[in-house]
């Protein structure tokens, strides 16, 4: 007899062989971490039903069975070639294996080449992460399948993270967008996720296996492998076991299974890993603190029908929906607080229905809507005012605290924390989407591991030894809290772990403060994550200070929108708000449909209200509202796109050359096409990024962490790979060129020497002559000497007068490119100045110009009434100065010279737009900051991915103009 | 804004300590009394712990890499220990001043140590490049000589230990005979002795033959090398401890040494002439150096030869081997060596690869990950499997991919499959059958 024992990440499976190899025994269960009770149970169960015997051979397989199998000496088999060994016995003529499990995804390669791959530490795409989105859609995982199976169509989501995904999906759900679209959108993401990010170029075909939890369970995962991959694959009997199957095939040892049941009890883990120090000391010490915070407490009022006037603040958030009602005093009559279920609108109409009948008469001065919804709570409603959320919560907290000079607000989904001088938000943070430890973060754990968030975050305050989980993203915390679990940490231990996490993710991820004295004196701590008081009390210990957390820390944005409505209203206004009548006849309808007015062809969300009113959401530019292009904006970069396009083929005699409009190339574009050009080469470029090209060379990206700028010019590559060329260019280039503005000019590494990832991953160049040489064009006259040799490996008879001549051509182009950008960045200045408005400088690299890359960030600055110029056509205007980092990449010496350029302009404000993954700017951004600030002005960082959610790039855009609003109204006449 | 710290003045050599990160256990041992001869307190960093990432994590931009949280780390944990009289202690760190972000390390510690309160830290950099000129700490030939010799002599030890700690009878008897050779060089070095080329030619050999005299079994085991980036690579901190998981499932290690990388960086400057342009002499001096370097390595290989060991290619093959793979102007990070060391892995029979990497590591994307798929398609025996490191990576993660490598590589060992047994050296000395036309 032969057992085989897999242990996953969440469930436990075991498959028991008799001599002639036949299933006699088999289990799948989930295991909810209890791993080593399960096992045992499991061990005696196969005694009492299997093997009466006693004694059988044993192996262990899984990755949360390592530790066990190596503490009770039983052969450990790593789960893939456990995989391995079973299809190779059950399934012997199959080609392919696509295996999903909890947190892994495979895939193996047995004929032509065997080859295993396996997802690396970051990677989405698994049971995880299913679970997680079905959660978010609030389904089960088999009614997620059979909503998906009824879906019209999929829309676009990034699998690559859990956590990009969840902002990717949060929108949609918030806009209405159908469940069952999602669903499906959501399989599909992670057939993606699949195939680009282990495949990596190799070509699946021949006879596919589907393993594993996830394939063997839903129909529509199996269906759109299938589809993608243009397979009918099938998912054998006992999908579920072959990792324990091919663990009973390798057993070679012989144990007696209840003598190991017992030596399992026996091994207790040893609570052995790395621990904080302890939230609270003593019981006195929490009674203090505890008291302390009771004393932060707002006026609040009866709301008696002698209130008068009263002012409403509606905070439509990413997760849940909060009202506020408040007198002219600003004393509180009433507040709501719910979870959003996806559409706020219903949970609104309810709470302001109710509000109309208790208080009958009641006077609406005004009403102020905020957060994620606020355009949809205006449109349905008929709310007054609208405010952007950061604004709120100062309103809020210095109503609280005069002289409030930090807030920190952690709310379900969003951290924001504002640095406040002279009256008015001189700093501005935000979460990116990959550090999202926030409120929702501590209820999923708490949900996994079957606590109430409440009574979870309790159970960690008198935690002896909190698990120092790390601070970073939630995928990683997911392993962390499993490694704990293992390693004997107590719920309460993990608990307080987690809330600690919270914290330093906020104070060393997002706010980057490693001193007290760096945030401020007078801090307000608010959003509803405070009420954690384990979280509360880790943000004091960690930081070394008091803070006020204010009773209502949850409804701040509702009580500031309130406010700010208070202070724009007059007395006698009356709110616009529906009236009791007008809510009895609400309706709300939500269409989908395609945007047809340009090739963008957004998806679009339509909610449509009585009277006419609708809100459109999904745009990308305001046509589809107002059904006409934007007027002539000021923006240089719909200005270098246009010049970029420009560079068509001309009628070459020595062949066509093609060139990918990706990464640098988005700069040196001029150059090589007036050098080849002269050369009497017809020089093609590559289409225009857009979302078909990168998937078109998805499945050729080795390195999946990579920046999705360079990710995408596999597609450019794969574009440029059908036109049937004579070659293609794309050199390697270590320096860039010298603009005197650094100590070094070089290119990043992966700018420099992405060429090479292209030559040795992307199987279409086969047959194409890729020219990827080492050049420098820093040094003109060894250039043309340099060049001539290379061009000698390809083409027959190129003299070097002829690159010499080429080459002054190409630098004329060059420089002619530069001053054109330059002069059309000086003359929106101008008229910007002539119009009175404000200037922004969306500082990135030349490919941020990529339409694709930018996700028109630029056109949306346009849209709140600014202009828009590059880095480049203002660095040149400042003088070379000492950073305090090593200033040696030429890109990046730019982007410095123009922080430093905009502190000298009144009206001029820098934007950084940052790839996800660009390992540079963890040094760059700081620097820039600091520039900055030293100069008086006000930092945003933008980080953009492969996908990017505008909604959150919107709230830190409008944050930065109604800093800036207020900085002004503070000193007239100065910014 | 404008973080002064305090400089590095030739004063301090007398009244100040040096705290140096440890990153190869060995070659820095050697390193230490190398400074020590030229009248420098130098003391290496051992501490460790939860503490040294998390002082990094609050002091550096989370998203830099993972080496120079843990350096800044571990630089913040000594000088917070009390342990260090504050006013006179000194930081030293490593600066290759490459186009990798690795050049701004220093930078980042400066400001880290701002930020924390230790402004009257002097930080000195210890670079090959001019970088920080006015330091107090300069490069002087006795030293460089002694540097190297530093790397020489901790190359060979580990190699030795290395190939012969698996197979011992006797557990702990190559860690032992490893000790006792660094103390008696350090004793060298102090005294001013022991690293002049005759000296390291004589002694090579003398350490090789006592370490081929330890009694050792010969059975086969599954051969692992491990490349990456070199912080990670070498460092028990970087790797959470690689190399001793690698023992403990029955494994022989093979770290290609350090000075590659010394060569390597002496390359990167000629080359740079020869693809851009630039003065003879610039192209020809590295050259020259190498040459040196050279029959210093000839000896070193040989006295490993000679006592029966495997030695590795030398840089005369190394370089060639990237060949029709990966350009030699690709000099940022680990850049075009990663790659050579990995095919030279796969040749001499260490064809399990571990290839480590800080997370986000950007040259790694181009010369590790994005070379791999190049590798296999020409030495399809090459089982590669890239590894991140980072703060909150876990080892559970890391050691279950590492075990998948394993796993495969025992399988081709039991059923005879590797192709090259270990006594055998066939690629020594000759340049390896590598079509040089490149793929295009």
């Amino acid at each position: 007899m032969r057992v085989g024992l897999d242990i996953g990440s969440t469930t436990i499976k075991c498959a028991v062989l008799d001599d002639q190899d036949n299933l006699v025994f088999h289990t799948y269960e989930r295991h909810y971490s209890h791993i080593v009770e399960k096992a045992r149970e499991l061990l005696l169960r196969v005694v009492r039903e299997a093997i009466p015997a006693a004694t059988a051979k044993l192996a262990i397989s899984g990755s949360a069975g390592m530790g066990l199998a190596q503490s009770c000496g039983v052969p450990f088999v790593q789960e893939v070639f456990s995989t391995r060994v079973a299809a190779t016995r059950l399934c012997p003529d199959t080609d392919v294996i696509i295996e999903l499990g909890g947190e892994d995804a495979k895939i193996l390669f047995l004929s032509g080449g065997t080859e295993v791959r396996m997802n690396g530490s970051c990677a989405g795409g698994t049971g995880a992460f299913i679970d997680q989105m079905a959660t978010l859609l609030k389904m089960g995982a088999d009614e997620m399948d059979a909503a998906a199976q009824k879906a019209e169509k999929t829309y676009t989501i990034a699998s690559r993270c859990g956590v990009f995904a969840k902002s990717d999906i949060q929108p949609l759900i918030n806009q209405g967008a159908r469940a069952e679209d999602i669903a499906a959108s959501i399989y599909q993401a992670v057939v993606n996720q699949t195939i680009a990010g282990l495949a990596q170029g190799r070509p699946i075909k021949g006879k596919v296996l589907y393993l594993g939890g996830p394939l063997t369970f839903s129909t529509v995962l199996r269906q759109s492998f299938d589809r993608t991959l243009e397979v009918t694959g099938t998912c054998p009997e006992n999908s579920l076991l072959f990792v324990a199957l091919g663990a009973a095939l390798y057993a070679d040892q012989e144990f007696n299974l209840p003598q190991l049941a017992d030596r399992l009890e026996q091994y207790s883990a040893q609570a052995d890993y790395a621990s904080q120090p302890p939230l609270f000391k003593s019981k006195q010490e929490y009674d203090e603190f505890h008291a302390r915070h009771l004393k932060a407490s707002v006026p609040h009022r009866p709301f008696g029908p002698d209130v008068g006037p009263v002012h409403i603040g509606i905070d439509s958030g990413s997760t849940t929906v909060k009202l506020v009602v408040i007198d002219d005093e600003a004393n509180l009559l009433f507040t709501s607080y719910q979870p959003n279920l996806g559409n706020p609108v219903p949970l609104i109409r309810e709470v302001l229905q109710k509000l109309y009948a208790a208080h009958p008469g009641l006077q609406v001065a005004s009403a102020t809507a905020t957060g994620y919804g606020e355009e949809l709570v205006k449109q349905a409603f008929g709310a007054d005012f609208g405010v952007v959320e950061t604004v709120a919560h100062f309103t809020a907290a210095r109503h609280f605290m005069p002289e409030v000079d930090f807030i920190i607000d952690i709310g379900g989904q969003d951290m924001k924390c504002f640095k406040i001088a002279d009256g008015a938000i001189s700093d501005i943070f935000l979460n990116e989407a990959c550090s999202s430890g926030c409120g929702s973060f501590l209820q999923t754990f708490a949900q996994a591991l079957g606590y109430d968030v409440k009574e979870f975050a309790a159970l960690g305050l008198f935690a002896d030894r909190p698990v120092d989980l790390g601070s970073r993203c939630t995928v990683f915390m997911n392993s962390s809290v499993k490694q704990a679990q293992k390693d004997g940490a107590t719920v309460e231990n993990i608990s307080a772990g987690l809330s600690i996490s919270v914290v330093k993710n906020a104070l060393y991820k997002v706010i980057r403060a490693s001193r007290p004295e760096e945030l401020g004196r007078n801090i307000v701590v608010q959003g509803g994550t405070f009420y954690n008081e384990a979280v509360l009390r880790a943000f004091e210990q960690e930081m070394g200070v008091e803070v006020i957390r204010p009773d209502i820390a949850g409804l701040m944005g509702a009580f500031g929108a309130a406010l700010y409505g208070k202070g724009l209203v007059g007395t006698g206004h009356a709110s616009a708000l529906l009236g009791p009548a007008d809510l009895e006849n609400f309706t709300q309808q939500v269409k989908n449909v395609q945007c047809g007015l340009c090739g963008n062809h957004c998806q679009l969300t339509v909610n449509l209200f009585p009277g006419g009113k609708k809100l459109i959401s999904g745009n990308r530019c305001e046509r589809p509202v107002t059904g006409r292009a934007a007027a002539d904006s000021l923006n240089l970069y719909e200005y270098k796109q246009q010049l970029l396009a420009a560079y068509q083929p001309g009628s070459g005699t020595r062949g066509r050359i093609g060139i990918p409009l990706a990464l640098n190339m988005y700069e040196l574009l001029p150059f090589w096409h007036a050098f080849f050009t002269s050369l009497g080469f017809a020089v093609v470029t590559s289409p225009v990024s857009s979302r078909e090209l990168y998937q078109s060379g998805q499945g050729t990206i080795p390195s999946d962490t990579a920046c999705f700028p360079a990710k995408m010019a596999h597609g450019h590559i794969h574009a440029l790979a059908q036109m049937g060329l004579d070659a293609i260019f794309y050199p390697c280039m270590t320096y860039n060129v010298d603009e005197g503005l650094g100590q070094n000019h070089y290119n990043c590494p992966v700018v420099a020497y992405y060429p090479e990832v292209i030559a040795g991953n992307c199987p279409e160049l086969e047959g194409t002559k890729f020219i990827y040489d080492y050049v420098g064009i820093h040094r003109r006259k060894d250039f043309v000497v340099h060049m001539t040799a290379i061009l000698a490996k390809y083409f027959a008879g190129i003299s070097k007068a002829e690159v010499a001549a080429a080459t002054d051509a190409a630098w004329a182009e060059y420089e002619r490119h530069m001053a054109q950008v330059r002069a059309k960045g000086a003359e929106i200045i101008k008229q910007a100045r002539a119009e009175g408005k404000r200037i922004v400088v969306l500082a990135g690299r030349p490919y941020h110009v990529d339409p694709e890359v930018n996700h028109g960030i630029d056109k949306l600055i346009c849209r709140h009434g600014a202009a828009v110029v590059t880095e480049d056509s203002v660095s040149w205007l400042q003088e070379k100065f000492a950073t305090t980092v090593l200033n040696q990449w030429t890109y990046h010496s730019r982007l410095y010279a123009a922080a430093k350029y905009c502190t000298t302009q009144p009206d001029m404000e820098l934007v950084q737009l940052v790839s996800f993954g660009c390992g540079l700017d963890a040094i760059t951004t700081d620097e820039t900051r600091e520039i900055l600030h030293d100069g008086g002005k006000l930092y945003t960082q933008l980080k953009i991915d492969e996908i990017t959610n505008l909604g959150a790039v919107n709230i830190r855009l409008r944050s930065l103009f109604a800093a800036l609003d207020e900085k002004q109204r503070n000193h007239p006449g100065k910014q | 804004m404008e973080y002064t710290t305090a400089k590095f003045t030739k004063d301090m050599k007398r009244t100040h300590t040096i705290l140096v990160p440890n990153m190869a256990p060995l070659q820095f041992k050697l390193m230490k009394a190398a400074m020590e001869r030229e009248g420098y307190r130098v003391e290496l960093l051992g501490n460790c712990g939860e503490q040294v990432a998390q002082l990094g994590l609050k002091y550096v931009h989370n998203d830099t890499c993972y080496p120079a949280l843990l350096v800044i780390g571990q630089f913040l944990d000594a000088l917070n220990s009390g342990r260090y009289d504050l006013d006179h202690t000194a930081l030293l760190i490593t600066q290759t001043g490459g186009g990798c972000r690795a050049s701004n390390y220093i930078h980042l510690l400066r400001k880290a140590l701002y930020k924390a309160g230790y402004k009257q830290v002097p930080v000195a950099s210890l670079n090959f490049s001019g970088l920080e000129k006015d330091s107090g700490f300069q490069m002087t030939l006795p030293l460089a000589r002694m540097l190297i010799a530093a790397v020489l002599y901790g190359d060979l030890l580990m190699a030795l230990r290395n190939q012969t700690a698996p197979y011992e009878d006797e557990k702990g008897a190559a860690e032992a005979l490893t000790d006792t050779w660094i103390a008696a060089l350090s004793k060298q070095f102090r005294a001013g002795k022991g690293y002049s080329a005759p000296e390291m030619k004589r002694t090579f050999p003398v350490i090789a033959k006592e370490f081929a005299a330890i009694p050792k079994t010969h059975t086969p085991k599954v051969k692992v090398g491990v490349v990456g980036e070199i912080y990670v690579k070498y460092s028990p901190l970087g790797n959470n401890n690689l190399e001793e998981f690698l023992a403990s499932q029955d494994c022989e290690v093979n770290l290609p040494g350090l000075l590659g990388f010394v060569q390597y960086c002496c390359f990167n400057m000629s080359e740079t002439v020869r693809l851009y342009g630039g003065s003879k002499l610039e192209e020809l001096a590295p050259e020259l150096l190498l040459r040196w370097l050279d029959g210093l390595e000839k000896a070193l290989c040989g006295a490993l030869k000679d006592a029966g060991y495997h030695a590795p290619a030398p840089f005369s093959v190394l370089r060639t081997l990237p060949d029709g793979i990966i350009g030699m102007g690709n000099k940022m990070g680990e850049g075009w060596l990663l790659t050579a060391e990995m095919i030279e892995l796969v040749q001499s029979g260490y064809e399990n690869i571990v290839c480590a990497q800080p997370f986000g590591c950007l040259p790694n994307h181009i010369c590790g990950k994005g070379m791999v798929g190049k590798i296999r398609a020409l030495y399809p025996q090459a089982n590669i499997t890239p590894i991140d490191y980072d703060p909150s990576a876990t080892r559970v993660n890391q050691e279950n991919r590492i075990k998948l490598m394993l796993a495969v590589g025992r399988e081709r060992l039991e059923s005879g499959g590797e192709a090259v047994p270990h006594e055998e050296n066939p690629f020594y000395g000759q340049a390896p059958q590598i079509s040089s036309a490149a793929p295009v």
